[in-house]
């Protein structure tokens, strides 16, 4: 009797997760797979074939777009913990506990706005006729305005920005539970600050890095938005080429066959990372 | 030749607060020496400074005659103990103690010897590749006293390294410690706030109470002649009665409730007084010939079984004040026929009624 209630609780709770899992997500891939390996012969017939992921390695912009986008968005991770770690220490273990909370809502707060927005804001600042170059004019450091957006650096410093959020939560989760006295005591064996900070804090924060990275990653690379409002011409995204297929070229098999590829390079990238860092999903997610 | 630790007129100025007010003293090589005092006592800040994690407001340390203001923590030739061990988690047992000798730049092959010997030595011998979760309150304590000791410090500091564990392994590492400490021959200086801690590993302790020192001393001589008010109270189990002076040859003293009583002084007296007896020194049945012997009636109100350290409250008989003594029995069983309510005839030497000055601490 007491068996059945528990299996009927368990069904109850676990039928909306399971059909957000396999309405949406288990099904929309099976399809997008069958769709990628579809395609016509010289007849005219619908037949199976590789064809679409052999594109992807025969054109060269297709898989030079991927290596670029891969590149960029190692470089996005890496920035953002640069850039996120010292405020996460900062907050953590310099800055009075009463202090820490109120610095951390100060540092959410940006996220409660959509990242569109937030993205026009970085526009308004940048672009030609924007404030930083209205200021700089009219203080006489440049004469003509210069125009900032639509480059590679400012693209990165785009992603970085969307992407500090997920960087920053777990790296002061992290570091928050480590004990001030770890550092003194390594102190006091010895250590000088900067080894202190590679052989203790790194490796305590290090479970904390690693799913931070993981998500910026896959953040950086899955990203759309920014890439397109804020990159140039040039600076192609991986999803742009397979918003084009879909949506420009109407060839939704190649578009199906790039997005499989991306969900499987990306697995393979972080799963090597993990291999380099030697940390483990298990570990660093939970 | 110079002591371990010289330290003279050290002082911790917190805005308004003084922590630690003037002290000086020596740490002899090879010796146990233990800090004793309530918590916020300024014990931490002047451990704190040794190790140099604060700077003091003014006086100077000096270790081996080496003055030490301007010596990092890092460069410092003493390792601290700290108080919730702060082991790293994420290396094991092997790689916590060899951090500091990897500081030092030794060979590979040395650190291990190094590493070897000393797990031997805390009786950790195989438990290097095991995680710090792995290991058990007391393990850990070791690998901690460990870590430190295998750096050779000219002194180890150990602030209250023993308050986490529970009672009985509390007993265990007190002996375990003494016998380590005369084993390596390491000075030890040992921040406690029980008594009994100090009491039984160290050399010498001395008694700290807002920031000063009371008294620096062997055990049995903080025991037995404490110097000030503060000693008698804190050290040990005892009495304290509220008394006043009756007489100065001999010196005598009324109780509230009116018994005389013979006593010796503990200081200089003026003003309100308390007299301070220890549960042990009161005899029971004394026999009638002994001299200098302040007599008086007990009626048990309470009795207080421990095994070999059973104790029983006690009022004056005839008296009924809320004064209560605490008695201690002895042990042959002598007493063991004692019941609630029993009146008993009891005594304490004059030696023993040890009076202070009653002051504001």
């Amino acid at each position: 009797m007491m068996k059945q209630h528990l299996r009927l609780g368990l069904l109850i709770f676990l039928t909306p997760v399971l059909l957000w899992l396999v309405l949406l997500i288990v099904v929309p891939h099976i399809e997008l797979l069958l769709m990628s390996l579809r395609g016509r012969d010289d007849f005219g017939e619908d037949i199976w074939t590789f064809y679409h992921y052999r594109t992807f390695f025969t054109e060269e912009i297709y898989w030079y777009t991927f290596a670029r986008t891969a590149v960029y968005a190692v470089t996005v991770t890496l920035f953002t913990f640069l850039v996120t770690f010292p405020v996460a220490f900062y907050i953590t273990k310099v800055v009075s506990p009463r202090f820490s909370g109120f610095l951390t809502i100060l540092l959410l707060m940006p996220f409660w706005v959509s990242e569109l927005v937030r993205v026009y804001g970085w526009m308004i600042l940048l672009r030609e006729s924007g404030v930083i170059n209205h200021l700089l004019v009219s203080i006489g450091i440049i004469n003509t305005p210069i125009e900032m957006l639509y480059n590679d650096v400012t693209m990165l410093m785009g992603l970085v920005y969307t992407s500090m959020l997920f960087m920053v939560v777990p790296l002061i989760s992290s570091l928050e539970g480590m004990d001030d006295s770890m550092i003194e005591a390594a102190h006091d064996l010895g250590a000088s600050p900067a080894t202190i900070f590679f052989t203790i804090i790194i490796p305590y924060a290090a479970p904390g890095i690693t799913s931070g990275a993981i998500v910026v990653f896959m953040l950086a690379l899955g990203n759309y938005l920014t890439p397109t409002l804020m990159g140039g011409k040039n600076s192609l995204w991986f999803t742009e080429q397979i918003y084009n297929e879909f949506i420009a070229s109407f060839n939704w098999n190649q578009g199906a066959a790039f997005g499989f590829l991306l969900l499987l390079l990306s697995s393979m990238l972080i799963w090597t990372g993990l291999k380099i860092s030697r940390q483990e999903l298990g570990r660093a997610l939970s | 030749m110079p002591p371990v630790l010289d330290i003279r007129n050290l002082s911790k100025q917190f805005s308004t607060f003084t922590a630690v007010d003037d002290i000086s003293f020596q740490i002899e090589e090879g010796s146990f020496f233990s800090i004793l005092g309530p918590s916020g006592c300024g014990k931490t800040t002047l451990l704190r400074m040794i190790a140099g994690f604060l700077a003091p407001s003014s006086g100077t340390i000096a270790i081996r005659g080496r003055d030490m203001a301007s010596v990092p923590p890092n460069r410092r030739p003493v390792n601290l103990v700290f108080q919730n061990l702060a082991l790293f988690p994420m290396m094991n047992v092997r790689d916590n103690i060899a951090f500091g000798l990897k500081r030092q730049g030794l060979t590979s092959s040395e650190i291990r010897k190094k590493v070897e010997a000393m797990l031997e030595r805390v009786h950790l011998a195989g438990y290097g590749t095991k995680d710090i979760s792995q290991l058990s309150g007391g393990q850990k304590q070791r690998v901690a006293i460990a870590r430190s000791l295998v750096l050779e410090p000219s002194l180890l500091l150990l602030d209250e390294p023993l308050g986490a564990l529970d009672l009985k392994l509390r007993e265990q590492m007190k002996i375990e410690l003494k016998k380590l400490q005369a084993d390596v021959g390491t000075t030890f200086m040992y921040i406690t706030h029980d008594q009994s801690e100090a009491l039984v590993m160290s050399d010498r302790v001395a008694v700290m109470n807002h920031g000063r020192f009371e008294q620096i001393d062997s055990p049995a001589n903080l025991y037995r002649n404490p110097a000030s008010r503060f000693v008698a109270g804190f050290v040990g189990e005892t009495n304290a009665l509220p008394v006043r002076l009756t007489s100065n040859e001999p010196l005598t003293v009324q109780t509230e409730f009116g018994l005389e009583m013979e006593a010796v002084a503990g200081g200089e007296l003026d003003g309100k007084l308390e007299l301070f007896i220890r549960p042990e020194a009161i005899i029971l049945n004394p026999a009638e010939e002994l001299k200098h012997i302040n007599r008086f009636r007990l009626k048990v109100r309470n009795i207080l079984f421990d095994g070999s350290n059973t104790k029983f409250l006690a009022g004056i008989e005839g008296i009924e004040a809320e004064l209560e003594l605490t008695v201690a029995l002895p042990q042959n069983e002598q007493f063991a026929h004692i019941r609630q309510g029993d009146v008993i005839s009891a005594g304490v030497h004059r030696d023993s009624c040890r009076c202070y000055r009653r002051g504001e601490s």
